[in-house]
């Protein structure tokens, strides 16, 4: 039977948020800040970008933070106040929000496919394991699509990201970690 | 927030936030020594979740302090005898086996604790836990394969595997120690019981060394202080690398 792919809640409830954003424009300006690491994703593909409010001139960026020790948190900070102060808002404020905490499920569907297009397999290319942790091998190479693959180690260039390597193809690849 | 609660909850998260750090700098240490590439970067990883936590732990110290501290006071313009870490984490690294019984014990403590701390009525303390809970599964399945791996492996391996469960052993009483500001913030329903933690720490800590073939040791001995800032001489020596360059430069940035 065919499935039909559903959007899941948690990425339903953000495209609600910014669709109904006061500031739209600056949802849109923001599109043009980028994860450091995996260039090809915005912070809103990502799911970092929780919400952007006018506070009078101020402008107040709510961001969560992927793994406790992403040291390309700062960097976003400093990204997203650049783009902001480039386009004529001086005042700009980062809160960082911890709760709820950062699920790849909030991973934008148009960011799963740049990752793939990019060679980085997304969380839902591979079937976790009982646990619910990235499993050691199956998840498919984004290269040749081939589900012939092994896990090389549990933790990868990043925090968020598992080595693998395809079996048919024999490239390495990333595998973005579902949590 | 009462007067008494709030002093109670900073000392706590300064501990909390201590305990990360210090594990966190000790498996940081074995960056460029690791047995191979992908094991270097797994630990530079683990490394990274524990500094992480510390300085979330910190920065929320810092703001119930709110005396012009920051998360960086907190790590690197305090001495030893203000530390608060459990000794556990400030052992040094030792050999491959060394470090990875005692990440063993500490990622089964964490497994525990960290459920409990998620039930906190305090909303950060809990949304640090709900961070922590998702990235110790990750650690826990390392540590726990290597344990299996070093203690049912060679002769040799096994005998190292031993020896550290051995060495380490009398540091984990002090893990389910409680005293009285803890146990103020458990009353609350906001810091956790650890006495009540060590009976699952225990059986599946028992669980995991009897399957890699190791002897789980008497309850001979047992070493205590970290709450009250009596430590080994090793975190003395790890402080002063941790520390020198904030020191040397006061308010450098790169």
């Amino acid at each position: 039977m065919t499935e039909i792919p559903l959007m899941p809640i948690e990425q339903y409830e953000r495209l609600q948020l910014r669709n109904n954003a006061d500031e739209k424009a600056l949802w849109d300006l923001l599109d043009a800040v980028t994860d450091p690491e995996v260039p090809v994703l915005t912070l809103w593909d990502l799911g970092v970008l929780r919400d952007i409010e006018r506070n009078g001139e101020q402008v107040v960026v709510t961001i969560t933070p992927t793994y406790s020790g992403c040291p390309a948190m700062n960097t976003m900070a400093d990204d997203i106040t650049l783009a902001l102060k480039q386009a004529g808002f001086d005042d700009v404020q980062i809160k960082t929000k911890l709760a709820p905490a950062w699920s790849s499920e909030w991973m934008t569907q148009e960011g799963r496919r740049k990752l793939r297009n990019y060679g980085i397999a997304p969380p839902e290319d591979a079937e976790l394991d009982e646990d619910g942790l990235t499993p050691d091998a199956h998840a498919q190479c984004p290269h040749c699509h081939s589900r012939n693959t092994r896990r090389i180690s549990e933790f990868g260039s990043t925090a968020c990201k598992a080595l693998f390597q395809c079996n048919d193809c024999n490239e390495p690849f990333d595998y973005f970690k579902k949590i | 927030m009462s007067e008494a609660i709030k002093a109670a909850t900073l000392e706590y998260a300064t501990r909390l936030g201590d305990d990360s750090v210090v594990l966190g700098h000790r498996i940081s240490e074995w960056i460029s020594y690791g047995p191979f590439l992908e094991e270097d970067i797994a630990y530079g990883n683990v490394s990274l979740d524990y500094i992480g936590r510390a300085r979330m732990f910190y920065t929320y110290a810092a703001e119930l302090a709110n005396d012009g501290r920051d998360e960086d006071d907190f790590a690197y313009m305090r001495n030893d005898r203000e530390y608060r870490n459990l000794l556990l984490m400030e052992m040094p690294k030792g050999d491959f086996a060394y470090s990875q019984v005692r990440q063993l014990f500490a990622d089964v403590y964490y497994t525990y604790l960290l459920p409990e701390l998620l039930q906190s009525k305090d909303e950060t303390l809990s949304a640090i836990a709900a961070k922590a809970i998702k990235e110790t599964k990750y650690h826990l399945r390392r540590s726990r394969d290597w344990v299996l791996r070093l203690g049912d492996g060679t002769e040799e391996s096994h005998q190292r595997a031993q020896k550290a469960v051995d060495a380490l052993w009398g540091y984990t009483h002090e893990l389910f120690d409680m005293d009285e500001t803890e146990q103020l913030l458990a009353d609350a329903g906001i810091g956790v019981d650890v006495s009540k933690l060590h009976d699952a720490w225990l059986a599946k800590v028992s669980e995991i060394l009897t399957e890699a073939t190791l002897t789980i040791p008497e309850d001979e001995w047992a070493v205590r202080g970290g709450r009250i800032g009596y430590h080994t001489e090793n975190l003395g020596h790890m402080l002063t690398e941790m520390q020198i360059v904030h020191r040397s430069f006061p308010g450098c940035k790169w």
